[in-house]
């Protein structure tokens, strides 16, 4: 049996269409995929995130573990509530899962990991801990509901005690606060501007009511993952995963190199595909003929295959499918994609594809 | 609960007949399948003048999930295709009955038209896979 959020009955009583999702109960949609997005990226939406893992890690050391932990560099935190995007990875450079990380002050960092990685990153994370003097600590207990789009924030502020509104309204993107037993931060997987809530369970269902009479729509996974395309932003398991060094999924710019010596688990590996070269590039695509990408299709290039993507779909915002791509370093402004045997012609661009409302990639 | 006419002839993977009562047939996928699939954004139509099998594949619907294959449920000669579908796939989701239409195929085997399942037949048939 799959697991339930403690909104289940919420997603039920909104018509969710409800499918297993990493082991969870989860809307797929509530009737319109296509109108669950552009409501995210007009005006506003919700998504129940409850399944994602709360991790929090205090104690002394807890700044050198995530030194060593995170490929990124938690150094570079010095506000409280500033959030940081990382990958942890494996010695040998793989990805074990990407994930942000909040600074809370020199002690206490909370970390929210996926929910199909789980037990594998607890396991990791634990084992690597050893010999540190920190704690680590997963918050089950803890809901969470993601409220995105151009309205999204004024929206949530009308759901909370004047105290969190204040604290949230005045809070930079990036940036998350503790009050009156909400965690807010200004973060997303969306591309548009609003935050993602913490909120202890026996709370959540009356918060996702209060946010539905406040006007924000209930959005589903599968607006999620085109919300998340489009914006550029990778998908664990599909983007990447433990056979993929972040230097060629796009995420060269979650790696902190410097301070040189800073020894966190995969740098040696990456610092030997750096220095070797001939890594294949991470791409977006735009499809230019009829039809839809999907993920692990094949790219050719003069008759060659070069590469494949790794996810792909109709992108509501351009009208058109977008995709993106693992390929050769000798791609450049166009390929084709395979698809059912036949080649479609796509563009080649960088992500991301649209972002706040608008198309951010040159359609011409 | 989806909508299943009655004058309808249906097949186990979800087309939908009309027998147009000239020796043709108009095809399309049914209110129930388009459900499952969610919203529609590209329709690859056939060629008219295509020859079509019963069972066999003949059109690919891709919704904002996936891509899935349309079946013809008879043999035949496509003599027309729905074109609005290239431009407005979502006419599969608002009137999969009616402008929502996939194609139009003369029939070359009569008898097939027996073979399909009636409306309460197919009724029984999708409620079943619900339970």
């Amino acid at each position: 049996m799959p697991n339930k959020t403690p909104l289940f009955d919420q997603h039920v009583a909104c018509g969710g269409k409800m499918v297993d999702f990493a082991g969870w109960n989860m809307p797929l949609n509530y009737g319109s995929q296509l109108e669950e997005h552009h409501a995210v990226r007009n005006d506003a939406g919700m998504f129940d995130v409850s399944h994602m893992v709360v991790v929090d890690l205090q104690g002394a050391e807890v700044k050198a573990f995530l030194q060593k932990l995170l490929a990124n560099d938690v150094a570079k935190l010095k506000v409280a509530g500033k959030a940081l995007y990382s990958c942890m990875l494996q010695e040998d450079g793989g990805v074990i899962d990407d994930l942000i990380v909040y600074y809370l002050d020199e002690q206490n960092f909370r970390m929210v990991v996926n929910a199909g990685t789980r037990d594998k990153d607890l396991a990791w994370i634990t084992k690597q801990a050893a010999g540190f003097a920190v704690t680590v600590n997963e918050r089950a207990e803890l809901a969470m509901i993601a409220v995105q789009g151009p309205n999204a924030r004024a929206k949530a502020h009308a759901v909370m005690t004047a105290a969190q509104a204040e604290a949230a309204a005045g809070m930079k993107i990036f940036m998350g606060v503790e009050s009156d037993g909400l965690f807010i931060a200004r973060t997303g997987y969306t591309g548009e501007d609003g935050y993602e809530i913490v909120v202890p369970a026996e709370q959540a269902t009356a918060m996702w009511q209060q946010l539905i009479e406040q006007g924000v729509r209930p959005c589903g996974l599968g607006c999620r993952d085109s919300l998340r395309l489009e914006a550029g932003m990778n998908l664990y398991g599909s983007d990447m995963d433990e056979s993929i060094s972040p230097l060629e999924a796009g995420l060269n710019w979650t790696v902190a190199w410097e301070p040189a010596e800073r020894d966190f688990i995969g740098r040696q590996a990456l610092e030997a595909q750096r220095d070797k070269g001939g890594l294949r590039k991470f791409v977006g695509l735009v499809l230019q003929d009829k039809g839809v990408l999907r993920a692990h299709q094949d790219v050719v290039l003069n008759g060659e295959v070069v590469g494949e993507t790794t996810s792909g779909g109709f992108s509501p915002t351009l009208g058109s499918s977008i995709a993106f791509a693992r390929v050769a370093a000798t791609v450049a402004d166009e390929c084709a994609v395979a698809v059912r045997g036949k080649e479609l012609t796509c563009k080649v661009v960088k992500p991301p594809f649209a972002r706040n409302g608008e198309v951010t990639i040159d359609l011409g | 609960m989806s909508e299943i006419p009655a004058n309808l002839k249906y097949t186990k993977s979800h087309e939908w007949v009309e027998d147009l009562g000239d020796g043709t047939v108009k095809i399309g996928i049914s209110d129930h399948a388009q459900e499952l699939l969610g919203d529609m954004v590209f329709v690859e139509l056939p060629e008219v003048g295509a020859a079509v099998s019963a069972g066999e594949e003949c059109a690919v619907v891709e919704s904002v999930k996936a891509a899935s294959d349309v079946y013809s449920p008879v043999t035949g000669e496509v003599v027309a295709v729905n074109e609005d579908l290239v431009d407005s796939p979502d006419l599969v989701n608002h009137h999969p009955y009616a402008d929502g239409w996939i194609m139009q195929v003369r029939l070359t085997e009569e008898g097939e038209l027996e073979e399909l399942m009636d409306a309460d037949t197919y009724t029984e048939a999708t409620t079943e896979a619900e339970d």
